[in-house]
């Protein structure tokens, strides 16, 4: 595939791909989708203005909203208050339509049967004769419409004495604005404004009809009183000259609006009571209830952190007493049984190195006398002197078994302890690769070291740093086939790592994660040389874990496998990334990456950071082209340790004689979202080198 | 080379298998399983070199340190099953120069028994200043104003290292080479220990040591004189 015809044409980018490995891309495609939906929620896209603006809007209204969602009592009184004040409310609003209503009801009736009163009285006196005062002199026009003239004002004058403030009564006639006698001029009794004060609805009303109409009005008066409501009777009548007129009777409503403005009262007092003592009652009876659960939450909270005497007080026999009742018994129960465990916990430990001491001494002796034996071997016969050797290469493996066993132990019984201080990871490095040397030699294999140029200082442990080093480093030689183990230290943020990569047989798709599990080997029958006890990566792992730095692995089947420890630089500072991508630049699909992109790397190159080590020239395994990539192991997942690294689901392994173009359309595929991973943007630089050169 | 050692174990098992390893290596080992019989054993035999079980019947084997280290400054090699690091600590700071892990190699412990015996050899006459000690190494004796300073004699080898060099900064596996005299690299809690316990002894005041002086992240050095 590196041969070079597995590069596509930029333009056409997995057009020839297999049917496999288009599902298998966009199975990844859809999962990467929705890997960045979720990076969306979790804040890290979406337009940055307006979640400013949004957050600044907040900010004065957040306290508010956390006092309300944290308190329950708060919410219950203030729930309660609203809805007592809606219910207060509409209760109001009926009763002071019922009671207007019968005031009301009772004050038309009474007026009513007034009014019909005064307009009998007026028409009786119309239609009488005329009266013998009103009869001086001839009847000429003149005289008999200032006849009439009187004759009205004295009928108003007449009809409004029956009811002093009752009552006021106003006479109009249709034409009054016309040219006229002045018979025709309204009068009002009482100072009543007549224009005002009688609506033109009810005027045009009466003038139409021959009945009584009536309705509510305001009622203003000319000689500078306040107006106020009421309620206004008409009917259209004839004086005595036949004239028809409107006769009006006011009836001024204050004494019913002062009873209502009295029962609005009363009832908004007492409302305004009832909603206060709800509200006072609401917040009574929610302490009752609340403080308990309060009490029970602050002893929950003191439970978990480990003081586990605390109990809730119990009085009564009610529901919070049962609630009291229970949590105590959990409490309790919760107590002996964390009692019991530290007990096994302390027995396991004990028992853990006590098994230590009483295995060891004897196995002290045996191992001593079968080293006694060992020397003396060259006098025995072939058969006992090959079954010394043995004896003495058992006991080196049983030896580490059991000091691995009692790492692991350790680790489990949480009684592993940091030495940090500052180390200079080059050194422990060094110390390392000098460690493995011989077995390299052995194995024909080049370790090289890259990333050295200037010091890798962290807060770790050194032991324990250089027990991970030399287990990665031992694995990467003894897996390595012969060829070159790379190892590369660099320093970004607030984390160092250093990363092992082999160009062995490599891992399949799910053994990155595998690797770290206890007693795992790659391959059962796969005959080992230096015997290993099948925990070292699984101590390796823990090693980390306990600097709050990661282990994790990658691998391709036949194309290697890459081994990388992240640290944080200061203990107790949480990793946020690693310095080295987990994912080398020259694994199979870095490569065809960088073909495919190739005229890009140029600027790319100039904007990667300082990581020099990539520029040195990388090694080139002597041997056959590799085949197409069966798992494509993410490298952007960095979770916390390695046991979480889990290669994409990458379907079935594509077999060595498949199309090539599949491979390089899955890339293409995930070129999307590679530029997310901050880590793979170095990527393009180095495999653009070694395409050349083994393009050959 | 004077060579008694006194093999203080009660697996009589593993006693028996270290007699034979150290006759054949040309020590004269005695024997005692007992812990509260091991002063006794030890005054009696007058040892060049204690080997010391941590896990004993009777007396515990912090506890039979501690006496002979009261008493004399033979070198004492703890041996011991456990590796983690309270039990080392402890071991360590009740004296012992140095400790071996079970199990062990018969060359490995010959090795570190020749290493502790090493420094019996005689050395040339010789004076060295450090802060305001003068040490004669000759006449292995520490002094601070004609006061005398009892050191053991593993401490005095720590403190005549970082003085011979004042100006050099030596790491703990430097220390481990010169002092111990380990070929590969060892436990540096051993140096933390008995930097520590040296300090307790030559310093004025332990907290802010002026002798013995820590570089932080590379290791220690001999404070100006």
């Amino acid at each position: 595939m590196s041969s070079g015809s597995a590069a596509p044409k930029p333009g056409e980018p997995g057009v020839r791909a297999g049917r496999t490995a288009d599902r298998d891309r966009r199975a990844s495609r859809l999962g990467r989708l929705l890997r960045r939906g979720r990076l969306l929620q979790d804040g890290a896209a979406g337009s940055p203005v307006l979640r400013l603006v949004v957050r600044w809007l907040r900010r004065p209204v957040l306290p508010a909203v956390r006092l309300w969602r944290r308190n329950i009592q708060l919410r219950v009184v203030t729930t309660t208050l609203l809805m007592s004040l809606g219910v207060v409310l509409l209760l109001g609003f009926v009763v002071i339509g019922q009671v207007r209503n019968g005031l009301l009801d009772a004050k038309e009736k009474a007026a009513q049967s007034q009014a019909a009163g005064g307009f009998t009285v007026a028409k009786e006196k119309a239609d009488a004769p005329v009266e013998p005062g009103g009869q001086e002199g001839g009847a000429g026009d003149g005289k008999s419409s200032r006849n009439s003239v009187n004759w009205r004002s004295d009928l108003v004058v007449q009809l409004a004495s029956g009811g002093q403030s009752a009552f006021n009564v106003v006479a109009l006639s249709a034409d009054a604005n016309g040219a006229g006698s002045s018979s025709r001029f309204p009068r009002a009794s009482g100072g009543v404004d007549h224009i005002a004060s009688v609506p033109a609805d009810l005027r045009s009303d009466v003038a139409k009809g021959t009945g009584t109409f009536q309705t509510y009005t305001l009622i203003e008066y000319t000689d500078g009183r306040e107006p106020e409501s009421g309620l206004v009777i008409g009917k259209r009548l004839t004086d005595v000259d036949g004239n028809s007129y409107e006769l009006y009777y006011l009836f001024p409503l204050t004494q019913e609006e002062q009873s209502l403005n009295l029962v609005k009262g009363t009832l908004a007092t007492a409302g305004l009571f009832v909603v206060v003592l709800l509200g006072a009652i609401a917040w009574l009876v929610v302490r009752q209830v609340v403080t308990p659960v309060r009490m029970a939450a602050g002893i929950a909270e003191r439970l978990s952190t480990g003081r586990l005497q605390e109990r809730m007080k119990v009085t009564g026999e009610d529901d919070i007493a049962r609630l009291g009742e229970a949590f105590n018994k959990m409490a309790q129960n919760l107590q002996l049984k964390i009692q019991q465990l530290e007990e096994l916990s302390r027995m396991q430990r004990r028992f853990v190195s006590d098994v230590s001491h009483e295995l060891r001494t004897p196995l002290t002796t045996v191992r001593m006398a079968a080293d006694v034996i060992h020397e003396a071997r060259v006098d025995f016969d072939p058969v006992t002197a090959r079954s010394a050797e043995l004896l003495g290469d058992q006991l080196d493996r049983f030896e580490s078994l059991l000091s691995d066993l009692l790492e692991i132990s350790r680790f489990d019984a949480g009684a592993a302890a940091l030495e940090a201080e500052p180390i200079d990871l080059r050194v422990v490095v060094r110390r390392v690769i000098g460690g493995a040397e011989p077995l390299a030699e052995r194995k024909g294999t080049r370790i090289r070291v890259m990333g050295d140029e200037q010091p890798v200082v962290a807060e770790a442990d050194a032991r324990r740093v250089e027990r991970v080093l030399r287990n990665l480093v031992v694995n990467a030689v003894e897996h390595g086939e012969g060829r070159d183990v790379v190892v590369r230290m660099a320093v970004a943020g607030g984390a160092v790592a250093v990363a092992v990569r082999d160009y062995g047989v490599g891992l399949k798709p799910g053994e990155a994660t595998r690797v770290f599990n206890r007693f795992w080997r790659a391959d059962p029958a796969r005959a080992r040389t230096t015997g290993g006890t099948g925990l070292g990566l699984s101590i390796a792992v823990e090693d980390a874990r306990l600097h709050g730095g990661w282990l994790q692995a990658w691998g391709e089947p036949g194309g290697g496998s890459q081994f990388r420890l992240t640290l944080p630089r200061t203990a107790d500072e949480p990793l946020r990334g690693s310095p080295i991508p987990l994912e080398p630049e020259d694994s199979r699909r870095g490569r065809e990456r960088s073909a495919f992109d190739s005229k890009e790397s140029a600027h790319r190159l100039a904007s990667v950071p300082s990581q020099s080590p990539t520029a040195s020239p990388l090694p080139v395994p002597p041997r056959a082209p590799v085949p197409p990539p069966a798992g494509v192991v993410d490298p952007t997942a960095l979770p916390g340790n390695g046991a979480r690294v889990v290669p994409r689901a990458a379907g079935e392994p594509v077999e060595r004689d498949s199309d090539p173009s599949a491979s390089p359309s899955s890339s293409s595929a995930s070129r999307t979202t590679s530029s997310s991973a901050s880590a793979s943007a170095s990527a393009a630089q180095a495999p653009q080198r070694e395409d050349t050169t083994r393009g050959r | 080379m004077k060579g008694r050692v006194l093999v203080v174990d009660d697996d009589t098992a593993l006693a028996e298998m270290l007699g034979i390893v150290l006759r054949g290596e040309g020590f004269e080992p005695s024997f005692v399983a007992d812990g509260d019989k091991a002063l006794a054993a030890f005054r009696e035999a007058k040892p060049d070199l204690v080997l010391l079980d941590l896990m004993l019947p009777g007396r515990d084997g912090i506890e039979v340190c501690r006496l002979i280290r009261a008493e004399s400054g033979v070198p004492i090699v703890m041996l011991t099953a456990k590796s983690d690091t309270v039990d080392v600590v402890v071991g360590l700071e009740s004296g012992a120069d140095d400790y071996i892990v079970k199990p062990f190699k018969p060359k490995e412990l010959v090795a570190r028994i020749r290493a502790r015996l090493r420094r019996s050899e005689e050395p040339a006459p010789e004076q060295l200043a450090i802060g305001d000690l003068v040490i004669d190494v000759a006449g292995h004796s520490v002094k601070r104003e004609g006061q005398s300073i009892a050191l053991t004699p593993l401490e005095f080898d720590l403190l005549v290292a970082l003085a011979r060099k004042p100006w050099q900064v030596f790491t703990r596996e430097v220390l481990l080479e010169q002092v111990w005299g380990y070929r590969h690299a060892a436990d540096t809690r051993l140096v933390n220990v008995h930097v520590q316990r040296l300090r307790s002894k030559v310093e004025k005041d332990p907290e802010r040591p002026e002798i013995v002086v820590t570089v932080r992240g590379v290791g220690y050095k001999a404070g100006p004189s």
